[in-house]
């Protein structure tokens, strides 16, 4: 069974319907990328798949071993994080919390696995720094190292590289890539940059006034990839 | 000096006095605690808004004779902390509009309210001296400082165990939401908390004053430190520090308790402003 199924799913708010009758499936090991115009609902379908907003109607299925507090998620920055005193490691940790439980502390094991993190998103210089003072490039690669505190499974990332410059954001695309190859991470990411969901990802869901959903080649090779992305042939 | 020391050592016999102190350090602990949280969540003023509600909880409870009116001032406050802060992001009337509402109507109703049905002779000296705290910090029973010694610890007890839940929870919600945290309960704890907090600090400066003793130390600790722990435990330093000596300077030079604290806050404030310009200048 797939990690993520979405059946007939409709998607609003406040009663209004932007997105009908959407169905989809994301299986281990895949790279789905979402695109589509600002106000298509990409960030609405994310929120819902996490559980943070109810669908209108429709199903989400979790599968293949998959639970609710196994899912990673890289949001957009906040402006309360933009002044919030935390370094770097308490950020991390933090990505711990879902599965704690009760537990008011953290676990030598969690910890130990909070450094791995660190050092696989190349920032442990940084640990002790003050995460408000980093680079926008720094602050994803510590968003990045907490999401996967709280999974090995599953990663959602919301626009990742906006506002980056685009040394960082080949340098951040590269790591996702990482993740998703040796790692065997499913990536499910929204993403302006077509040219990049067309280079990187092996799937392709495309929601505005037309739907599609399939694999990066058979996206390419229809119409409404071909209209969108200027026949995909940007790379 | 020795004047000074002479003068403390003959307050020091009196009990009214050793009572003060310590209820001044706990509250003081207390209400700094969730400063950062608070200050950080663009609710400030929950401080003002929500004394102001105890303040009209208060004249419900005088207007309907209660000798007690703890329970209901307390009952009334959380629950009107939980409607502003459990509502969350999708609420019609936000943050700040949401707290000014509930603070003036509060206000307004409790005024209206004791200046209907008040016994008293002396109304507005009534109204100034809850608004402003004024003498009550020195007017403790006994009861009072262990009911109010109680309530710390747990908050206190509290905040440890939710420590860690509650940096999740602040500095981004949805995340710690989308990875199975529990917001909405921990969201409703410090809600409670808050309401605790303040209505015990009511008793210490008044309801007008509470915003400075949430938020000074925690907008000062902000300035020099970088992490959510060094900044936590040096609101909560401040916040004692300024405390004990607003209350000591306000006893030897017979100033007003609650605003010569405040006054004390803003001094340490601008001095840990300047402590954090200067850190930045040597560092960059």
């Amino acid at each position: 069974m797939a990690l993520i199924t979405c059946r007939n799913l409709c998607l609003g708010y406040d009663g209004r319907e932007i997105l009908h009758d959407l169905s989809f499936e994301v299986n281990k090991g895949d790279y789905l990328c979402i695109v589509g115009e600002n106000g298509s609902g990409k960030s609405t379908l994310m929120r819902t798949i996490l559980g943070l907003q109810h669908p209108l109607s429709g199903q989400i299925l979790t599968g293949d071993g998959l639970r609710r507090g196994e899912i990673g998620y890289l949001p957009q920055q906040t402006p309360v994080q933009k002044d919030f005193p935390a370094s770097v490691w308490e950020v991390v940790l933090s990505g711990f919390e879902g599965s704690c439980g009760w537990r008011p502390f953290y676990t030598k094991a969690e910890k130990r696995r909070a450094e791995e993190n660190i050092r696989a998103m190349g920032i442990e210089q940084l640990s002790g720094r003050c995460y408000r003072e980093l680079s926008g490039g720094q602050q994803q690669r510590v968003l990045l190292a907490r999401a996967l505190c709280a999974t090995s499974k599953l990663l959602f990332l919301d626009e990742p590289v906006s506002g980056l410059d685009p040394k960082v954001t080949a340098e951040m695309y590269d790591l996702i890539e990482n993740l998703n190859h040796e790692q065997g991470i499913t990536i499910i990411m929204i993403s302006h940059d077509i040219g990049a969901a067309l280079r990187y990802a092996s799937h392709v869901l495309h929601i505005g006034d037309s739907v599609f959903f399939g694999t990066r080649e058979a996206y390419r090779s229809s119409g409404i990839g071909t209209a969108y992305a200027g026949g995909g042939r940007a790379q | 000096m020795t004047n000074v020391l002479e003068k403390l050592t003959l307050y020091w016999q009196y009990p009214f006095v050793r009572y003060a102190l310590a209820v001044g350090v706990l509250i003081s602990l207390c209400s700094s605690l969730l400063g950062v949280t608070l200050v950080l969540k663009r609710f400030s003023f929950i401080g003002d808004g929500l004394s102001h509600v105890a303040f009209g909880a208060m004249a419900i409870a005088s207007v309907l004779h209660l000798t007690n009116d703890m329970p209901l001032v307390m009952l009334i406050t959380v629950l009107s902390a939980i409607a502003l802060l459990c509502t969350g992001q999708n609420a019609r009337i936000k943050g700040d509009a949401a707290i000014a509402m509930i603070s003036v109507g509060a206000l307004a109703i409790g005024y209206l309210l004791m200046n209907l049905f008040t016994t008293s002779s002396n109304l507005s000296g009534d109204v100034c001296s809850t608004l402003f705290g004024s003498t009550s910090i020195l007017t403790l029973t006994n009861a009072e400082v262990w009911l109010c010694t109680v309530m710390s610890v747990i908050v206190v007890a509290a905040f440890v165990f939710f420590y860690h839940k509650v940096f999740a929870v602040t500095f981004d919600e949805s995340f710690a939401a989308a990875t199975g945290v529990k917001t909405k309960v921990y969201n409703f704890i410090i809600a409670v908390i808050i309401a605790v907090i303040i209505v015990l600090a009511m008793n210490l400066v008044g309801s007008l004053l509470i915003s400075a003793l949430v938020i000074f130390p925690a907008l000062s600790a902000m300035r020099v430190f970088k992490s959510f722990r060094s900044v936590t435990i040096c609101s909560a330093v401040f916040s004692i520090f300024c405390s004990l000596l607003g209350i000591l300077i306000s006893i030897l030079a017979g100033t007003p308790v609650g605003s010569t604290i405040v006054a004390a806050d803003i001094v340490m404030f601008f001095l840990f402003s300047a402590a954090g310009a200067l850190f930045r200048g040597a560092r960059g």
